[in-house]
This record gives C-alpha cells, structure tokens and sequence, in this order.
C-alpha cells in the first residue's frame, strides 16, 4: 500500500508531508511530557521488531498464499497511539531509504495512510471499546480483526484519493475504489488475524507484560481532539492554497518559459510552433521515405494531415534530444569515474 | 524435495539483509560526494524530487537530463551503479502496477511517428516509469553516498523532534539484530516443516509471539544498560558538522541546475539543434 513518488504531485505530497510532520511533532512533545525515558528503547527495539516479523510468515489454509504481520494495529496495542505512530513513521522512513518502498515526498502521504489510522482512528474508536478491560479470546479477536480492517480501509481509500487528487495515473475514482478495497478487506482481516495471534499469545504467556508496558494517558481527551481538529483545519487549508498554487502554477509557469525563452514552443501546443513546425514537416515529408514511396498520389496529403500539427516536431526532437542527453549524462558519469581511478 | 526450496529462500531473505548492511558499507567510504555535510545533500534531494515530480504527466524528453543528479553522485561516491538498478528492479511495483492502467484508459493517439501510433497513455505509463527511477534512485543514491546516522544527524540539526530522530538511530540499530533473530526462527521452523504443516496460524502466533516477549526482554535490558550509562532521556551525539562554501555551492549549483532544466527543455534545444544541422 506504499505511495510513491511517481504517482503524486508536489501539491498532494507537500500537504500531507505537512500532516504527517505535524502528528510527529505532536507525538514527539507528548513523549517528552510524558517524561517516561523507558519508552525511547522500547519503541526502537519494537519498531526493529515489525521488521523482523515480517521476515516470519504463516500459510493462509486454502489458498495458497500466506501472510505476515501489518505493524500499525500491533504497535497502537502495545505502546499506545502517540509512540505507535513514531514508531511506525521510524519504519516507513527506514522503507523508503533502505528497501525503496515508495519515495521520500511520498513518505508523508505513507506515514498518514499507515500510521493515523491504526493509531489515532482504529486503536481508539476500534480496538479500545471492544477489548475494554476484559480481554477474552473473543474479544480480542474481533477487536484486532475488526480494528485492523477499519485501519486498512481508510488508508486504502487515502491512497485512492491521493493518486487521483495527484492526477498522474488516470484510474478514474470509481474503478480504483472498486480495486483496492476489497483487496484490502481480504488484507485486513489477514493482518487482524495475525495480530490477534500475536497478542493473544502474549497475553495468555505473560499477562503482566501487556500491563506494565509504559502506555500514553487516555486518547480521546480533548487535548487531543483540539489537535486533531487544528489538524485538519490545517491541512485543508494547506491543501486549498496549495492545489490553488498547483492549478494556477502551470500557467504560471508557461508564462514565466515565455518570458524567459522569448517563445512558447517549449511547452508544445504552442502557437509560435506553427511556422518552424511545418518546416519540419515539409523536409521530412520529401525525404526518401517509404511513406513517400506509396503510389497513391493523395497520401502525402494525407501523411502531413497525420503529422499532428501541435507534437510532431517537438517529438522528433525530444526523442533525438533525450536520447544525446541520456548519452551525455551517462558519459559524465564515466569520465568523473575513470578520472577518478587514474588519481 | 523440501530442503532445496529451503535453501532459496534462506539465501533470498539474507541476501536482502546483507543488501542493508552493503549500504552502509558503501556509505562509509571517503570520497567528496560523502565527505560534504550531510544537510546539503539532503536538502538537494528534496528540491530534486519536487521539481522532478512537478513536470505534467506526458512529460518524458524534459525528465531524461535530470539523471545527471543521480548518475554524476554515484560515480564520485563510487557507488555501483549496477546494485541500485538491481535494488530498483526488486522494489514493490506499485508504480508500475497503477502506471499500467494508463495505456488502457488513454487511448487516444498523442504521437504518430514514421507510421507508428503512440497512445497517451503510453506516454504517461512512460513519463511514470521514468519518475520512478530518478525519484527511488536518488533516495537510495543520498543513502548509499551519506549513511543513514549521518542523514538522522542532519534531520535533527533542521529542526525534526529529538525524541523522533533517537527512535530512528534506534531502529537501525537493532534492525540488524532482531533480523537475524527472526532469521533463525524462520529456518528452525522451516527445518521442521514438511510440505508447509505447521505453518499455519496456530505456530505462528507462538512464534512471533515469543519473538515479541525477547524483544520486550531486550528493551528492558537495553533500558538498564542505558540507565547505568547516565541516559535520561537522550542521546547526545558528539560529531561535528560543518556547514562551509563547498556545501552552500552544491546545495544552489545543483539548485539552479534543476530549475534551468524544469524551465528550459534540453533535449528539445538539442534534438532541434541536431535535426537542423542534418538538413
């Protein structure tokens, strides 16, 4: 479920770097009133953990395929919200610099779509209510599953609304919706299960270990609800300035290529293109082609009506451009590298 | 008929593994490109992926001079080029997977070269790709020529939470051993598992449960350790940076680089200068 960077646009990754940031900011000054230093070990062995048990996985009976452990539902469990979602922000930033797991602007989007929702959506108003303070094997199984499914939903809907909000990949918003939510339905309950099992054990081999975890105060209090909404309020109010910047920018930019180029041909569909464009065409139109070559006495005609007026030059050229440019690139690389070994 | 398919898929997860542990390797070698302050390289690779990521969806020809970033890092940082490609090849493809449905989507012809028909969606699946490989590339390039403490230091010295950028050395840390940990387990029980039996839920809670106690085990241990040690709650980390003109150079040169390649379409000057002069 990783974003990345290829499929979103500075103005979606920059809003929700910003979200993101922010829950860290909170989280982090809520550790640090907290002034409990037992917990800065135990969430990095703990994150270390989430990696770990990935690494472990059990068959699905059935179907053929197997499953491992999510992170965000068992870190909420274990630590409580605020340090479970440092911990999972810790995970994803260590994916995206190590394993290459989405992208480093997309890493707020990541950090939004698989840590908020576990930690301060699903655990809370999920998990908690059920659960309360008598565990059974029951309860807690459905409660994981249940929680796990919350979490795993919302955050696949986020990934939608994020691609199409980005509007590099064309799935339109019905289509992507009907592809990713059921197949994140199967994964959650998958992820519950495995969480359940996780716990479960946990609690029936040493039930004080659950207990005398360092946990955060109650959520839900209204500190915490202040931030959630200053929260929101924040990012839709980035978010509007930011789209507005996004939406009016590209013209912004032609304008600017305008004024520095002196033309508009850079962009493409341009209009000073025209002339210089239909040079092209003429000079490619009389070379020895074997387009040319076709009986047919109308299909000249007919081949400098297929040229479209508005890309044709600018292709031919970016395509002989990109392809001395990539040379080029590649060629510095070598040079700087032999230079390099002769020293 | 069991111990062969074993064997491939321990070497697989180790060899994954030890691909983190190379990345450090690599990142600490001496060369210019690591030797600069860590701020000024991860500064410029933000600037790159926005403006990379900035360009509209068909943009293909205007992307290809950005891999100059990349490409010129990995040949002063000595890294082989040949592993990030590897590395970007094995990456989760859900780029790709998202990216392919624009060739289905977008149907209507954009290019038409020499008798052959471009869809747009072709060109936008392309345009995709090509982001995908400057933008995971850098990302693995800064760590691959920095280190991953290096780029932490430099995290906290730009203003992210303390207590944020101690959970990340802390995580990195212990990455290592708790994987091997798991590495263990995984090959004990595959050891003991014929034709997949015992490898279902039951065990595995079991499994990673215990994992999960000897994890709590070691916090506490570690916590001790620590507590003897004088922590009260933060790491203090004594290494100098320096933030000097060579670093203020190659943040604003590669800065402006960039920019001149978002405004100004490179290959286009060139391919037109070319096609020009072979008239």
């Amino acid at each position: 479920m990783h974003m990345a960077d290829a499929l979103i646009s500075p103005a979606v990754g920059g809003t929700m770097w910003a979200a993101s940031a922010g829950l860290i900011g909170y989280c982090s000054k809520k550790l640090k009133d907290d002034l409990d230093d037992r917990k800065i070990p135990l969430m990095g062995v703990v994150g270390a953990f989430i990696f770990a048990a990935q690494m472990i996985n059990f068959t699905i009976p059935g179907t053929g395929s197997s499953g491992h452990l999510g992170g965000g539902m068992i870190l909420a469990i274990l630590l409580g919200p605020s340090a479970a979602f440092l911990t999972m922000a810790s995970v994803l930033f260590v994916q995206a610099l190590f394993f290459a797991d989405g992208g480093l602007l997309a890493l707020g989007c990541n950090i939004f779509n698989m840590g908020f929702y576990p930690c301060f959506v699903a655990y809370p108003l999920v998990y908690k209510p059920i659960v309360a303070n008598r565990p059974s094997d029951g309860r807690l199984m459905v409660a994981a599953i249940l929680a796990a499914i919350v979490a795993l939903q919302l955050g696949a809907f986020s990934v939608v609304i994020q691609t199409v909000l980005s509007g590099i990949s064309m799935l339109p918003l019905g289509t992507f919706i009907l592809f990713m939510q059921p197949i994140h339905l199967a994964i959650g309950f998958v992820e519950g299960l495995a969480t359940a099992a996780v716990v479960f054990f946990v609690w029936k081999a040493r039930p004080e270990m659950i207990h005398s975890l360092p946990r955060d105060a109650a959520v839900g209090n209204r500190s915490f609800r202040t931030v959630l909404i200053g929260l929101l309020v924040a990012t839709v109010a980035i978010g509007g300035v930011l789209s507005w910047f996004a939406s009016t920018r590209p013209d912004g930019l032609e304008w600017s290529i305008f004024k520095a180029a002196g033309t508009e041909e850079l962009e493409g569909p341009g209009k000073g293109i025209h002339t210089s464009l239909e040079k092209v065409q003429g000079k490619t139109a009389l070379l020895p082609g074997y387009n040319f070559k076709a009986p047919s006495a109308n299909l000249p005609v007919e081949t400098s009506d297929a040229w479209p007026v508005a890309d044709g030059g600018t292709t031919v050229a970016g395509l002989v451009g990109g392809a001395i440019t990539l040379i080029l690139a590649l060629s510095i690389g070598f040079a700087l590298k032999r230079r390099k070994r002769k020293t | 008929m069991d111990v062969p398919v074993l064997d491939i898929d321990m070497a697989a997860i180790d060899r994954h593994f030890f691909d983190i542990g190379y990345m450090d390797t690599l990142s600490s070698q001496q060369t210019p490109v690591h030797q600069l302050d860590p701020r000024a390289k991860l500064l410029t690779t933000l600037v790159f992926i926005v403006i990379v990521v900035s360009f509209g969806k068909y943009e293909i020809s205007a992307l290809i001079p950005f891999f100059i970033y990349p490409v010129v890092l990995c040949a002063i940082g000595n890294v082989p080029p040949a592993y990030l490609l590897k590395k970007l090849v094995l990456v989760s493809p859900f780029a790709i997977l998202l990216g392919i449905f624009n060739p289905l989507l977008d149907r209507d012809i954009m290019i038409r070269l020499a008798g052959i028909e471009v869809s747009g969606g072709w060109v936008s699946f392309a345009s995709i790709l090509i982001r995908f490989v400057l933008t995971v590339g850098v990302a693995l390039t800064l760590i691959a020529v920095t280190g991953f403490n290096a780029v932490c230091m430099a995290l906290e010295k730009l203003g992210a939470p303390k207590v944020f950028v101690v959970q990340l050395l802390f995580l990195h840390r212990y990455m290592f051993v708790l994987v091997d940990e798991a590495a263990r387990i995984f090959r004990a029980r595959a050891l003991r598992s014929f034709g997949g039996e015992g490898t279902g839920i039951k065990s595995y809670g079991s499994l990673a449960g215990q994992l999960l106690l000897r994890t709590l085990d070691r916090a506490q241990r570690i916590y001790l350790a620590m507590s003897c040690r004088g922590f009260e709650g933060q790491i203090r980390i004594m290494r100098p940076l320096r933030f000097g003109p060579r670093e203020i150079g190659f943040i604003f040169g590669w800065s402006a680089i960039f920019f001149l390649m978002r405004f100004y379409n490179l290959p286009v000057l060139i391919g037109r200068a070319m096609t020009e002069l072979m008239r």
